[in-house]
């Protein structure tokens, strides 16, 4: 955020707060580790509040509980911020030395009455007046989000949203404050990090930039086209309109990652080449006419991953891979040979420390280093640098070093998938804590507690569907249909249900989902689909 | 900054910062504390007393482990009185149960002159197996709380387990005593890692064992990162014939300080539980191309 795309602050930092609140993100099961350095706040004396259509295992913890209507968060955002400048506790210095557009953010808000905003996210004014007067007194703040803001046709603008709460604060850039996106997969950051965006360069160097494309072809002695590429979701436009041809997917199994994966199973089965690197023979590989079988990386082979603290660390190799898999170093470099460029075969360490020559935030970060200190914070400049706990103290500098943080004012805009009496339901997504993600890796070790592919309802809804535990029901969306065992739940609320995505050979609810995205990110919306649900 | 306190430990001056215990004193001036139910990640609950040391106008022995430092103490580990306590202790504690597994323990019977035998052969209970991930074997539990407090606020907060019943019907247990499965449980093996005498144990480890594989002089550790979520927890994989055969994390990196979930701890299982035909040729995949 304000041009570093990392959160600010560090774990440590969340056992010292005075405030937490977790935004959209049920960490206890998705992030636990994170979720422990959390409780030791909490133990030490931090209150907890968590934003969540579910009363999931993570508010279960908390002081209080908002539990909003999915894909109203902006709504509540809006009314906090509203609510804070009402009673006169947004930090005015803070705002007046290190911010701009506050004005129009302020007049963007005014509409977000308390309750009006209850009206909208289903929220009880009271308890967005607490959040507002909770989150804008405390001295310290962290403010945490995940999947739950950004899985919507608006994710940019939910960040944004949260950001701004941030910034009417004062909670970012100082030890204890700061805004904390917790990262899914266990190197999201580091592949953003490294420049597999379609916009940036390694270390979030602007490839329309010419000084910094120069710099990279003076290295690599090739030219780099000089404009942004797709991102996924713009990937499978391009597939609908025959322009992207050919794909290879590395680590990826959009055939059931998707949403709407219907769509993206047909699109990618129609391509002249699809060329899946895969642990497994996943779904997507299943489609692909050449399949290189890869190296579980963070077990066979050597490198390095970014956690949600801007933590450099290495992964090593433990074990050889298994018959024909190979690193995914060597096969890109072995690719590379065959299409006529030899890079040889360069160990892990060599391909970072080009990689530390080219982008200045990781160049302090040698191999050495990294092993000493248990990992690296980027940014890491120089190889006296310990790396940064946590970002934006430039913020508090008198006067400000670099630009003013603006206030980005932003509207509500409900899910796109509307209900309506066919589709009443709101069904939304999200993880189990035995398990991750498709299920490839994780739908292997015996869990006691796998409670697989269901749907779970709330009380009130099972009762009037006249369906209890285990009964067989039909999820019916406007792009497709499933059929899942149901699971009452006192998580939910009437007219919310919930699937895991990471059972796709039983209950597929990406064939479910919708894929609205948000253009400024390319995230799919997820989190809001309407169904209705039929008792079999 | 904190204030110091000076003490004398066995005859060595030593400063330390207001709030050290006694045991980072004798830390400090290189004098060894044996200790059972301490560790540093965990809050001390001082109840297996083999760290007991002797406090100079102290009517009592004091555990070294949850003792604070103060000015001008005076203290020694190694008196006659600290001995004779250290083997009873020893003693009982190995007439309880069986503690073979426990790395130092037989070192500490030779040093102390413990003879448990004298007080009567331990009970061997079945030990209970009740799902794939841990086995648990209270033949072995010496009660020092410390699973009770790696699940409770010290890392996890599931309190799926305490200690129930009084005097020698003592015993970890779940709510009602019911299978792991059951209870409340969420198989982080948080209790795994911190347990000192293997009565906690993964079941990968138990099975070899059972089977008499188990070598650890074959064994290697590489330490890595776990690949499922973005938190970045480092994975001490246990590596014997060319497979993984437990996780741990390393006590002193600050990200898990030894914790893990039940994803990191057992989920490593997919990189040796291959599909049918994964290792044979793939040409029949290109066959569409």
């Amino acid at each position: 955020m304000f041009g570093a795309g990392g959160g600010t602050s560090s774990y440590r930092e969340i056992e010292e707060t005075d405030l937490i609140v977790l935004w959209g993100s049920n960490a206890r099961a998705a992030h636990p580790i994170f979720f422990h350095h959390l409780l030791q706040g909490v133990r030490n004396g931090a209150r907890l509040y968590v934003v969540d259509p579910r009363r999931s295992e993570s508010a279960r913890f908390a002081d209080l509980w908002l539990g909003l209507d999915v894909g109203t968060d902006i709504a509540l955002a809006n009314a906090v911020g509203r609510e804070i400048i009402a009673a006169g506790l947004e930090n005015r210095e803070f705002i007046r030395r290190a911010t701009t557009g506050f004005e129009a953010y302020a007049e963007s808000v005014q509409p977000w009455t308390l309750d009006r905003a209850e009206e909208v996210t289903g929220v009880p004014a009271a308890a967005i007046r607490d959040l507002a007067h909770a989150y804008a007194t405390a001295d310290r703040a962290q403010l945490c989000w995940t999947l739950g803001i950004t899985e919507h046709h608006n994710a940019t603008d939910n960040v944004l949203a949260l950001i701004d709460l941030a910034l009417l604060c004062g909670h970012v850039g100082r030890y204890g404050s700061g805004l904390v996106p917790i990262r899914g997969q266990n190197n999201v950051q580091g592949g953003g990090d490294m420049g597999a965006l379609p916009n940036k360069l390694p270390g979030f160097q602007d490839v329309e930039d010419p000084d910094v494309r120069a710099r990279f072809e003076r290295m690599w002695g090739r030219p780099i086209p000089p404009r942004a590429g797709r991102h996924l979701t713009l990937m499978f436009e391009g597939m609908e309109e025959g322009v992207v041809r050919a794909v290879y997917a590395i680590g990826e199994n959009p055939a059931t990652s998707e949403a709407d994966a219907g769509r993206a199973t047909r699109l990618l089965s129609g391509l002249d080449l699809l060329v899946v690197q895969d642990l497994f023979l996943t779904e997507t590989a299943r489609l692909a006419h050449v399949v290189f079988p890869a190296a579980a990386d963070w077990a066979e082979s050597e490198g390095t991953v970014t956690s949600s603290e801007r933590r450099v660390q290495r992964v090593r190799k433990a074990l050889d891979p298994p018959g024909q898999a190979r690193e995914d170093r060597w096969i890109l470099s072995e690719l590379a040979r065959r299409l006529g460029v030899d890079w040889g075969q360069p160990t892990a360490e060599e391909v970072w420390d080009e990689l530390r020559a080219l982008s200045p935030i990781h160049a302090g970060m040698s191999y050495r280093r990294l092993d000493a200190h248990g990992g690296l914070q980027w940014p890491c400049r120089s190889e006296d640098d310990p790396g940064e706990l946590f970002l934006h103290s430039r913020l508090w500098k008198d006067p400000i070093e670099g630009p003013p943080a603006p206030f980005m004012a932003v509207d509500h805009d409900p899910p796109v998938d509307r209900l309506t009496e066919e589709y009443p339901i709101r069904l939304t997504t999200g993880r189990h804590l035995d398990s991750y993600n498709t299920g490839v890796q994780s739908g292997r070790y015996r869990s006691p507690r796998r409670v697989g592919g269901t749907l779970d309802l709330d009380p009130f809804d099972a009762a009037s569907l006249g369906v209890r535990d285990g009964d067989r029901v039909r999820v019916v969306s406007r792009r497709g249909a499933i059929e899942a065992p149901v699971r009452v739940s006192d998580g939910l609320r009437p007219g919310l249900a919930f699937m895991a995505f990471h059972y796709p050979e039983e209950t597929d609810v990406n064939r479910l989902t919708i894929e609205a995205w948000d253009p400024k990110s390319g995230t799919a919306e997820f989190k809001a689909t309407a169904v209705r649900v039929e008792k079999l | 900054m904190s204030r110091t306190v000076t003490l004398t430990v066995d005859g060595h001056e030593v400063a330390l910062p207001e709030g050290s215990t006694l045991l980072e004193a004798a830390r400090a001036v290189g004098v060894e504390v044996p200790t059972l139910c301490y560790l540093e990640t965990l809050t001390p609950v001082n109840v297996c007393r083999i760290c007991v040391v002797e406090v100079e106008g102290s009517r009592t022995l004091v555990p070294a482990c949850s003792r604070v430092a103060e000015p001008g103490m005076v203290v020694r580990t190694g008196s006659a009185r600290v001995r004779r306590a250290r083997r009873m202790v020893l003693e009982l504690l190995g007439s309880a149960v069986h503690l073979d597994l426990a790395p130092e323990v037989a070192s500490w019977m030779e040093e102390y002159g413990a003879e448990p035998g004298r007080w009567g052969t331990p009970p061997a209970p079945e030990p209970r197996v009740d799902n794939d991930l841990y086995v648990r074997d209270y033949g072995r539990c010496i009660l020092c709380y410390k699973c009770v407090e790696a699940c409770g606020v010290d890392a996890q907060w599931t309190f799926a387990i305490a200690v129930a019943g009084r005097g020698d019907e003592a015993h970890i247990s779940t709510e009602y005593d019911v299978d792991l499965p059951e209870s409340a449980c969420v198989f982080c093996g948080n209790c795994i890692a911190v347990c000192p005498t293997g009565a906690l144990m993964a079941k990968s480890e138990w099975d070899l064992r059972q089977a008499g594989r188990w070598t650890p002089e074959t064994q290697h550790t590489t330490t890595t990162v776990c690949s499922y979520c973005g938190v970045g927890c480092n994975l001490e994989l246990w590596v014997q014939d060319g497979r993984v055969v437990k996780v741990t994390s390393p006590l002193d990196h600050d990200v898990t300080r030894g914790n893990l979930c039940i994803k990191g701890r057992f989920g490593y299982t997919y990189l040796h539980d291959l599909p049918e035909g994964y290792l044979t040729p793939i040409d029949h995949l290109l066959s569409r191309f």
